[in-house]
């Protein structure tokens, strides 16, 4: 039935690398998280300097994307596999940025201690991370159940949020010298929030890829 | 994937030059050939004309070509014989060709495609080779004795239409058979009748085939000597009605050769009747040019 | 909602439906070539029929406006409805339906006459032949189909003169001038250069505003630029018909989805 056997694998080949940039981002998340909290600079700095890798592929997926569109003229499902490549290519590249922020206010606070133990942070990352996992499985897997139960999580990290934020600025109230530190941690649970988001919107582009629906999950 | 860098190449260039100086002497012999027979044609015919224009010249001349039949054709001209000879291929014309033009149609257009069909083309295709004596004789008994028509110009006007009518109604058909579907489908679509199409669309599309086909008849109907022998007549006079004998230029020239009247008017007349047919298919010819002029790259 | 949404309820405003098919099945003898179709065409949209060679999309137009009772042994059960009149009725006069359901084929036809008599066939044939009036009808025609500064000059030559792309032009001027309100057009730029296409393409669009046009065509992006409304056949059937946007970018249907995507036929 197939005629367009290149064409395929040029689609195939662009799954491919959403799932790869997936799969990157989601080291850059955890891996800046680790840093983090090991306090491991090298790392920090490693996850720094991958970011260009990121954007390159992001780039890739645009350059091949535009291609597709010029040389193929998709239509239907191929034009919304397509389209919805180039929507969460953006998504991805913008959570690798705010794991890039994150590492970057690890290696900005070296040398302080932590005025407290850090706990809520590195949750929220476990489900900003989990949740990375899932969407890219639901889009490997073609699971419009998995992407729209995925989406659903964010309602977890929002809440998240309210806490840790709650909770620093009492620290800040109580001792107000730890500012600087607790605004950076402040910063880091808001960078995690929009991580959520972010993923909600990949999930949203996976819901619109297999069903033609663009559904509004936040 | 086929290997193929190692199979070995078959069309060198060796072969081809080894070929080539077989093909080009070849081809030089085939040039020559057609040359030549095309030369010879052309010499045959302007032998034939030359021969016949050199024996016939003497006798041409102005009074020739204005004067009555004087003496059984010893003397005088042959006018009327033209004007008889032009009545004959008009009035044949005007009974073949509409007759011609309308069983084409009706055969390509209206009738069923069938077994009917194909015999009715059968016979229309065999007609065409009949020879002409058996027409004559036909004219003779049904035209002149059934109908009463008797030697006339009338007979034989008929007779000359039947004989050409075959041949008429194949370059006819041929011709409404090459007009492309499109112009068809085009005017019917627009809310033509069919007949509309036919007459407004078909027929000039088909026309230069149609005129072809009545140059050709009226070339055999000049040229017809055995079939009217049998039904027009030999009145050496302009034929006033229709009922009147009339002899044709082709009738006077085999009489004049056959009873020996004057070999040199024979000749002159021949000469007339050639140029009568250049003329009528120049004529021909230019009307058609005329009707052509809508076609492509005019 | 989203635009999308909002977009694809634009389209189910109901429009008057110009042109509708009931249950039309269509015989070669005894070959079956149409099955069941039913569709509805609106009035000043453009409807795009698609499918693989020998579909059918191309017999179901000429159902259109009867070319197809010129083919022996061709019948047809079903009705179809223009204007609310089944137009397979005995007593319907089918010169006039043709007059009113014009047609533009895939070749380019223009008789062996003038550009003039070429427009002015239609209306003669229909029994006009006043000068004055056959002259405002042709100037109008061809200014309809974008012809008329092109040709201006020369409307006594040729009309075999011009090129590909003006020829069909010329067609579709030859329609226009007996004031039909249906045009159907069989593959109409399949044998013209991009550029002839092109400018038909735009005449197209413009024509739906006053007339309501169907189009049979091969090119899927053609269909995609130019229509309104998309049918897709498949071996006689109708297999699906929607909004052209649905169509393309949400077929309901896989056989659709292979066909649009060009992974079969």
């Amino acid at each position: 039935m197939t005629t367009r056997i290149e064409y395929d694998h040029q689609l195939s080949e662009l799954k491919h690398e959403i799932i790869r940039m997936g799969a990157l981002v989601e080291n850059t998340l955890a891996g800046a998280m680790q840093a983090l909290v090991g306090r491991e600079y090298d790392k920090a700095q490693k996850i720094i300097d991958g970011d260009d890798e990121i954007d390159d592929l992001m780039a890739a997926i645009e350059d091949k994307c535009i291609t597709l569109i010029a040389t193929q003229q998709p239509l239907a499902s191929d034009l919304r596999v397509i389209f919805a490549a180039i929507k969460m290519s953006t998504d991805l590249e913008r959570i690798a940025d705010y794991g890039v922020g994150i590492a970057k206010i690890a290696i900005r606070l070296k040398d302080e201690d932590y005025i407290k133990p850090l706990i809520d942070l590195p949750r929220m990352t476990d489900i900003a991370c989990e949740m990375l996992n899932m969407s890219v499985r639901a889009f490997a897997n073609n699971n419009v159940e998995l992407a729209i139960e995925t989406a659903k999580r964010d309602n977890d990290l929002d809440s998240l949020f309210k806490q840790v934020y709650r909770e620093l600025l009492t620290y800040v109230m109580e001792s107000p010298k730890c500012i600087n530190q607790m605004m950076s941690f402040v910063l880091i649970a808001r960078y995690l929030e929009r991580v959520g988001d972010h993923i909600t919107n990949v999930c949203e582009w996976i819901v619109f890829n297999l069903t033609g629906n663009k559904m509004d999950l936040d | 994937m086929m290997d193929t860098a190692n199979v070995e190449k078959w069309c060198t260039k060796e072969i081809l030059l080894k070929n080539r100086a077989k093909q080009k002497r070849r081809q030089r012999f085939m040039y020559v050939l057609i040359y030549t027979a095309a030369a010879l044609a052309v010499i045959t015919l302007l032998v034939i004309i030359g021969f016949i224009f050199a024996n016939g010249y003497k006798e041409l001349n102005w009074n020739f070509l204005t004067q009555g039949v004087v003496d059984a054709g010893r003397e005088g001209g042959i006018f009327p014989l033209i004007i008889n000879t032009l009545y004959l291929v008009g009035l044949g014309l005007l009974f073949a060709a509409p007759l011609s033009i309308l069983a084409a149609i009706y055969m390509t257009e209206y009738a069923r495609q069938g077994i009917l069909i194909k015999i009715i083309r059968f016979f229309t295709t065999n007609l065409a080779g009949i020879p002409s004596i058996i027409f004559g004789l036909f004219g003779f008994m049904f035209f002149g004795r059934i109908l009463g028509w008797s030697w006339s110009l009338l007979n034989g006007s008929a007779t000359v239409a039947v004989i050409i009518l075959p041949t008429l109604i194949r370059t006819s058909e041929e011709a409404l058979m090459t007009v492309p579907l499109g112009y068809k489908e085009g005017s019917l679509a627009m809310g033509a009748t069919k007949w509309q199409t036919m007459y407004k669309v078909v027929i000039p599309a088909a026309s230069p085939g149609i005129i072809n086909g009545i140059i050709l008849g009226m070339g055999r109907i000049v040229g017809e000597t055995a079939a009217l022998f049998f039904t027009l007549g030999s009145g050496t006079n302009i034929a006033t009605s229709l009922m009147d004998s009339a002899r044709s230029l082709s009738l006077h020239l085999y009489t004049l050769a056959k009873e020996g009247l004057s070999v040199g008017k024979a000749y002159a007349t021949a000469t007339v009747l050639i140029v009568i047919v250049l003329i009528l298919n120049l004529i021909a010819g230019a009307f058609g040019n005329r009707i052509n002029r809508y076609k492509e790259n005019r | 909602m989203n635009a999308w949404t909002t977009a694809a309820a634009e389209e189910q405003v109901t429009n008057e439906i110009k042109v509708s098919v009931k249950n039309l099945d269509l015989f070669y003898g005894s070959f079956q070539a149409l099955k069941d179709i039913n569709m509805d065409m609106e009035a000043n949209k453009v409807t795009a029929l698609i499918g693989p060679s020998g579909c059918g999309k191309s017999t179901f137009l000429k159902c259109i406006n009867r070319m197809n009772d010129l083919i022996p042994g061709c019948h047809v059960k079903g009705d179809i409805l223009i204007d609310g009149t089944d137009i397979y009725k005995d007593d319907v006069d089918v010169a006039y339906l043709r007059k009113e359901v014009g047609m533009v084929f895939q070749k380019p036809n223009p008789f062996e006459m003038s550009i003039f008599d070429n427009i002015a066939y239609g209306p003669r044939i229909h029994g006009l032949h006043d000068k004055k009036k056959l002259e405002i009808i042709v100037e109008r025609s061809l200014k309809r189909a974008a012809l008329w500064d092109e040709v201006k000059d020369r409307l006594h030559q040729s009309a075999l003169g011009i090129s590909g792309g003006q020829q069909q032009r010329l067609c579709i001027a030859r329609v226009l001038a007996v004031e039909p309100s249906v045009v159907l057009m069989d593959e109409p730029t399949s044998a013209l250069d991009p550029i002839s296409t092109g400018k038909i393409e735009e005449l197209i669009a413009e024509l739906k505003n006053d007339y309501t046009i169907i189009i049979v065509t091969h090119n899927m992006q053609q269909a995609a630029r130019v229509s309104d409304q998309t049918a897709f056949f498949l071996l006689g059937d109708m297999i699906e018909a929607g909004p052209t946007t649905q169509i393309f970018q949400l077929p309901r249907d896989k056989r659709t989805e292979d066909y649009i995507t060009g992974r079969f036929g």
